[in-house]
């Protein structure tokens, strides 16, 4: 029984049509060792990114030792807990390549590789998309953002220079385009394709047919935009078929119970609560090979959120309040940056708890967190800083603080793309195009 | 004489008028009593070159509208689709540019499942679909011919070809026999019609225009739903359509006469709510939060009703009593819900109500109105600067230049200076000569809206200092927001870019240098015919240049500069 293909099993019980067939249990299908699936093949590797606004305070962020055995200064302290399963990398440059925008072109930098040149469009598209086109479509959803600022117009992740994939904004939403009625537990005993989803399957290939009229009645630059929306039908018919198809179990899968909406508004603790509740779905849906690419932001550029009590939202103030001479920077933006570190923490934990073979989730990932700029208060777009999280199934070395030296900051980029096993040479444009890998952290 | 679309409007400007004076019941000052309309059309338009042709996504409401429509209004859906790019001041024009990414796909497809169970629902199946299968277990293609011929025209805004057709009732037989039941179907196939890209895209199509040589003009089809997006924000309704397969949207009477009858349905409320919603960049209040400590009366109700009471008061004001549009900036006349009351400090009445601020209340014109008052501030205080940019931005075109990128305004805070007021911290930019420049333009005008807190409460004081309410804008002096309301309604600014948002909106393409004569000529008309919103709308849908189109410009293509993807992307995307 050890070389029963489960796939193959269930396409032929499939073709008869709507059958329910029983199968064997989940840990039949991890190898002896817990680390490899029966069949050999490794366990799969994923890419999610983190996002905070307003950069750091670099007096009280950036550790005083280099490598290894570093200490964490008080801005980051509460990542103790974490600080094996992460990489700091401080001191980063993102090049704007003439034109500016505050809050934008910083984070556009690391994420797509190259510097916008009109505000809120980029040139490119993001990592994400990248890497999700490049591991191919296994999964029901080829990448998930989401936002705990409740705004759907927080934009981080384009699917093409003018196609953004928007961002879950309402834990319920989110909940029910995971774990809403068209979730399939791959855990289950017994598996019924569903006969609606069959058909639907062979209408939506009559919808394709008829892209071809359209695109020969538009312009090039239509053309492209009618391409995405094919690229979404592919997608659209992928999820069919993965509904017809019983998913590999996954040991830690567990349908979590139903999230309820939240209240709107970007107090901290609201922030934080929607951060995390997002967060915990988010984890849930990668260990359940829901998805492989991932996105979660904790604050946007121009972040409004607020701190009870305080009379300006974190924007404001990293512009507005004066730096605290004796302490050396500005106490309410630390703040700010404090909490959103604690939301960085809750992430990387959020996947380190969930059990993957004899390792966790984290061990089989690879997570960038980055922000727009390094000091807020002038907008800069030197001394960044940026993180990674997971060892990326033993590619990535984890625990150290790494400063850059000024170094670009697409080099982070670049290692991921490497790491997920894109066979590239160089990423990014112009002043921020890269062909180097970040040795240190490579295995 | 040849005639013309513009002799036509002169000609008919009168009925027009009184089409529109029954739609919108007794007005005391609707347009029936403008003596301004008759002289309507003094000056020949003056030529352009034409919009381009765009392929554009209809919006999250064109799309929730047209289903209601065709499906009837107990179908609901809320997708949550997410908004389009802002584009030269207007959401409607990143349609033109965003496309459609997998996760908005999603989306759509959850929508349309959601929609077609409700057609074919039990109780409603009777009602919407206008035939009884001979079996309901089984495939009837008689049957869903007749409803695919009769909705496929209204949700693709033409008749389906035969093949189309055939395609549909096709897939819907499959569908039934496999799942042995006819509306089951029937509901497959209308889901796929639903996210099919004739459908989720408006593919505009021209043809040599007769009357022009060397011109293009948008073919009826495409002029039908030209308008009806515009003036309904919804797909063309049957009769619209019939028009344009008759070609009568190509002459001027027959234009005139559709033009007229979608200005006077009830369909223009709802299309004029989202020009303007976009116009005011309302889009904002989805994530407009006020920090709960400082503002525990004002909760996420309040900021819906916000929204609704300027919207409210913009239709009444210019669709059904049909005023001028300057005149917003400076009417008394408003609504008012329970949770606004709470904020306008009067007794709260049972429901939305009108409501009159009274000669020597300090709020006239919808720019002091809440919504205003509280979108363009801070979630803890208010913002002269932020007030004052929106206005300049949003109601007269004037785009404000952003902060240097490594402006430091810390000095604001510094606890040795005596900056009590919000009017003393402005006013320390203008003693900064890199940041005087632009809040020169922002703050006089922000600073008069000083009475009004960060959620739009009235206040006479701020830290225990009287407040100063005084400002200019571009010369003229006032001592408040009234005065304030006064000086923008009689800016020459106001009108002029209500006519080119107007424009830019109808046709889905921004404006650029050379449409200016164009846009002076509507000005002028507009203030002609007393700056009546109705009559603007009719000049720019009956204008040749509404209707006449070119071939796009190429952008330049990013993936010159950079790594832009295309298929396949990860190619492209690295070298």
């Amino acid at each position: 029984m050890q070389n029963v293909n489960r796939r193959r099993v269930l396409r032929g019980m499939l073709n008869g049509g709507a059958v329910t067939v029983g199968l064997p249990l989940l840990n039949y299908f991890l190898n002896g060792n817990g680390n490899a699936m029966a069949d050999g093949a490794a366990m799969p590797v994923r890419f999610g990114t983190w996002y905070w606004g307003q950069g750091i305070s670099k007096a009280v962020f950036v550790p005083k030792q280099a490598g290894a055995n570093y200490e964490l200064p008080e801005e980051i302290e509460c990542l103790k807990d974490v600080k094996k399963d992460i990489n700091i990398f401080t001191n980063l440059t993102a090049y704007r390549d003439g034109a500016f925008f505050c809050h934008y072109t910083g984070w556009v930098v690391a994420r797509t590789g190259v510097a916008p040149q009109v505000q809120n469009q980029s040139l490119a598209e993001s990592i994400d998309t990248t890497i999700a086109n490049g591991i191919g479509r296994t999964t029901r959803f080829k990448s998930l953002t989401c936002t705990s600022t409740g705004d759907v117009r927080d934009i981080i992740s384009y699917e093409s220079p003018t196609t953004n994939n928007p961002p879950e904004f309402s834990p319920l939403n989110f909940y029910t385009r995971l774990f809403g009625p068209d979730f399939q537990d791959p855990n289950a005993p017994t598996f019924t394709p569903s006969p609606t989803v069959m058909v639907r399957k062979s209408a939506l290939t009559g919808v394709m047919d008829k892209i071809k009229t359209l695109e020969n009645k538009v312009g090039s630059e239509d053309r492209a935009r009618l391409d995405q929306y094919f690229t979404g039908l592919r997608h659209l018919e992928n999820q069919f078929n993965q509904q017809l198809t019983k998913p590999e179990p996954r040991e830690a899968c567990v349908r979590p119970k139903q999230a309820k909406d939240m209240d709107t508004g970007s107090d901290s603790a609201l922030v934080a609560q929607r951060h995390n509740v997002m967060t915990d779905l988010m984890a849930m849906a990668v260990a359940c090979d829901q998805s492989r690419v991932f996105n979660m932001i904790y604050s946007y550029g121009f972040s409004n959120t607020t701190k009870a009590g305080y009379d300006k939202p974190h924007h404001t103030c990293t512009h507005e309040e004066p730096k605290d001479e004796k302490l050396g920077y500005q106490p309410n933006a630390s703040w700010f940056v404090r909490r959103a570190m604690e939301s960085w923490a809750y992430y990387v934990s959020a996947f380190s708890k969930i059990k993957e073979g004899d390792g966790t989730l984290l061990d089989n990932c690879f997570i960038m967190g980055n922000s727009d700029v390094g000091d807020a208060r002038v907008h800069s777009l030197e001394e960044m800083a940026a993180f990674t999280a997971g060892r990326m199934g033993g590619k990535i070395k984890t625990g150290l603080h790494i400063p850059y030296n000024a170094g670009k900051i697409t080099d982070i980029g670049f290692t991921g793309l490497k790491a997920m096993g894109l066979d590239l040479k160089t990423w990014g444009g112009k002043s921020n195009e890269t062909d180097k890998t970040i040795g240190e952290i490579v295995v | 004489m040849r005639e013309t679309f513009t002799s036509v409007l002169r000609g008919t400007a009168l009925a027009c008028v009184f089409a529109l004076a029954s739609c919108s019941g007794p007005a005391a000052d609707s347009v029936a009593d403008s003596k301004a309309a008759p002289a309507a059309v003094a000056s020949a338009t003056p030529e352009m070159q034409g919009t381009p042709k765009r392929l554009r996504a209809l919006t999250q409401e064109q799309y929730l509208n047209t289903l209601t429509y065709v499906f009837g209004p107990d179908i609901q859906v809320n997708p949550n689709f997410p908004p389009a790019q802002r584009t030269e001041g207007l959401l409607a024009l990143g349609s033109g540019r965003g496309g459609v990414s997998s996760a908005q796909l999603e989306l759509y497809q959850k929508a349309a499942v959601t929609v077609a169970q409700m057609v074919v629902d039990e109780d409603r199946r009777t009602f919407l679909l206008t035939c009884t299968p001979k079996d309901p277990k089984t495939a009837d293609a008689a049957c869903a011919s007749q409803f695919f011929a009769h909705v496929g025209r209204l949700v693709h805004r033409r008749p389906l070809t035969k093949i189309e057709l055939s395609e549909y009732v096709e897939e819907a037989g499959n569908a039934a026999n496999s799942l042995k039941d006819f509306y089951r179907g029937l509901a497959v196939s209308i889901e796929a019609m639903l996210i099919s890209p004739d459908v989720l895209f408006v593919v505009e199509t021209s043809e040599p225009d007769p009357r022009n040589k060397d011109q293009q003009r948008l073919d009826g089809y495409s002029l039908a739903t030209r308008l009806a997006l515009y003036l309904w924000n919804a797909a063309p309704d049957d009769e619209l359509l019939r028009a344009a397969e008759k070609g009568e949207l190509h002459t001027p009477k027959g234009r005139v006469k559709q033009i007229d009858r979608m200005l006077a349905s009830p369909r223009l409320e709802k299309g004029m709510r989202a020009f303007f919603d976009d116009m005011f960049a309302f889009d904002s209040f989805a994530a407009l939060s006020k920090d709960a400590m400082m503002y525990p009366v004002f909760t996420g109700v309040t900021a819906t009703d916000a929204r609704e009471e300027t919207l409210r008061v913009a239709i009444d004001h210019l669709i059904t009593k049909n005023r001028d549009y300057r005149d917003l900036y400076t009417t008394r006349e408003t609504f008012i819900s329970p949770r606004l009351a709470a904020v306008y400090k009067l007794p709260a009445p049972p429901t939305w109500s009108r409501y009159t601020f009274p000669e020597n209340s300090p709020r006239a014109g919808i720019v002091t109105h809440i919504s205003f008052l509280a979108v363009h501030a801070h979630s803890v205080r208010s913002s002269p600067t932020m007030r004052g940019k929106a206005l300049r931005e949003l109601l007269l075109c004037q785009p404000v230049p952003p902060p240097p990128a490594n402006v430091d305004f810390s000095a604001l805070e510094n606890p040795k200076a005596t900056l009590k007021t919000t009017r003393d911290r402005v006013d320390f930019h203008l003693e900064n000569p890199v940041c005087a420049g632009c809040h020169k333009i922002t703050d006089p005008m922000g600073l008069s809206l000083e009475n009004f807190d960060g959620i739009g409460a009235y206040r006479e004081t701020e830290k225990g200092q009287k407040i100063d309410a005084s400002g200019t804008l571009d010369g003229k002096a006032f001592t408040d927001a009234v005065g304030l309301g006064k000086a923008l309604r009689d800016h020459p600014a106001l009108p002029s870019c209500l006519v080119k948002r107007a424009f830019a909106y109808g046709t889905g393409s921004p404006t650029t240098n050379t449409d200016r004569p164009l846009l002076a000529h509507f000005t002028t008309k507009f203030g002609e015919e007393g700056y009546k919103l109705p009559a603007l709308l009719r000049t720019i849908t009956m204008s040749e240049a509404f209707s006449r189109v070119a071939e796009p410009k190429t952008s330049p293509t990013p993936a010159k500069t950079a790594n832009a993807p295309s298929a396949p992307a990860v190619a492209a995307n690295t070298k």
